[in-house]
């Protein structure tokens, strides 16, 4: 039975680190001269979408547009464009949906500020609700008492 | 009565703003291309069928232009094939090709075979130019006007029904 177990772990470890290891295979080209250049590579296509499939990133994606606005990205780097400007050319041909984060503006204030809002709010709705039940407790006695003298009473 | 004019008040905001987000909502999964409005992309293509006439920017001025980027790895081109024949034949606006990442044996042949809507096809062999065009799928087609501003684009085949109510309607 033990045995059983152990072939059933070693399969799905190993299907985990071939999914793993396909994953690492789409991005094939070789990497860029400097280990700098290719860090900024590595972090834009994975916060650039892939158009076409949509929730993957350039880093992550298999089809030809992918590849082809990788090397894209490549080619700016190359030629010495910063991070700012390639995502401003990303954006400029395919708009603010190609990050996957978006960007801080007058349009997107509400989506970076809501959360924070929002929890706020959640929380003054909590406090108001625990305070109004603890003052209703207090007119009303502690309960416990009572419970536990109708147990008492009980025969 | 007082204790449910919040939940109530937080409820019927959240109605409004789902209801503004439906109302805005794009065509489900159709991206609003940022050229609106905007000059078409610089560009210079190798024509397919003719060596001496490329395809680029100034081949947009001074007439509407009806851009299409297709393939023939593509099926939706094939189906919308028939479509821009039926538009060549109109003849209110010359129709311009980019065939993206093809063979160019390949695309003669589909050209020939299918007969040849374009008046002129730029070979975008490695997928800049679309790339700058914004492209994500094809077929795509973008409206362009005289002064070579995009005005329209039109993700997916084109159908007789699309070209009269979103690109005839916008000529001016």
């Amino acid at each position: 039975m033990k045995t059983i177990f152990k072939t059933a772990a070693v399969l799905i470890a190993g299907a985990v680190l071939l999914g793993a290891a396909a994953a690492f295979a789409i991005d094939n080209s070789p990497p860029l001269p400097d280990p700098r250049l290719q860090q900024r590579y590595l972090n834009l296509t994975h916060e650039l979408r892939c158009m076409q499939c949509q929730n993957e990133s350039l880093a992550d994606s298999p089809v030809g547009l992918a590849s082809d606005l990788r090397r894209d990205v490549r080619e700016q780097i190359l030629a010495g464009a910063t991070d700012e400007q390639i995502r401003d050319l990303m954006v400029s041909r395919y708009g603010e949906f190609i990050l996957f984060r978006p960007r801080l503006n007058a349009r997107t204030a509400w989506l970076w500020f809501a959360p924070a809002v929002l929890m706020l709010v959640g929380l003054w709705i909590g406090v108001r609700v625990l305070r109004d039940r603890q003052r209703r407790v207090d007119v009303m006695g502690p309960p416990d008492e009572d419970a536990a003298r109708a147990e008492s009473s009980d025969p | 009565m007082n204790r449910f004019i919040l939940p109530l008040g937080a409820f019927g905001l959240l109605l409004v703003v789902l209801v503004v987000g439906l109302v805005h909502a794009p065509e489900k999964g159709i991206i609003v291309s940022p050229l609106l409005g905007k000059p078409a992309p610089q560009f210079s293509l190798p024509g397919l069928l003719d060596q001496t006439s490329p395809l680029q920017a100034q081949s947009l001025r001074g007439h509407w232009t009806l851009v299409n980027v297709w393939g023939t790895w593509c099926g939706e081109c094939r189906a919308e094939h028939e479509t821009l024949l039926a538009i060549k034949a109109q003849g209110r606006v010359p129709i311009y090709g980019i065939d993206w990442k093809d063979d160019d044996a390949q695309a003669r042949a589909w050209l020939n075979e299918l007969g040849n809507p374009y008046d002129r096809v730029g070979a975008d062999r490695e997928g800049r130019v679309a790339i700058d065009w914004g492209v994500y799928g094809a077929p795509e087609s973008f409206l362009v006007n005289p002064e070579g501003t995009v005005v329209y684009k039109y993700v997916g085949a084109l159908t007789l029904e699309v070209w009269q109510r979103e690109f005839l309607s916008r000529l001016l």
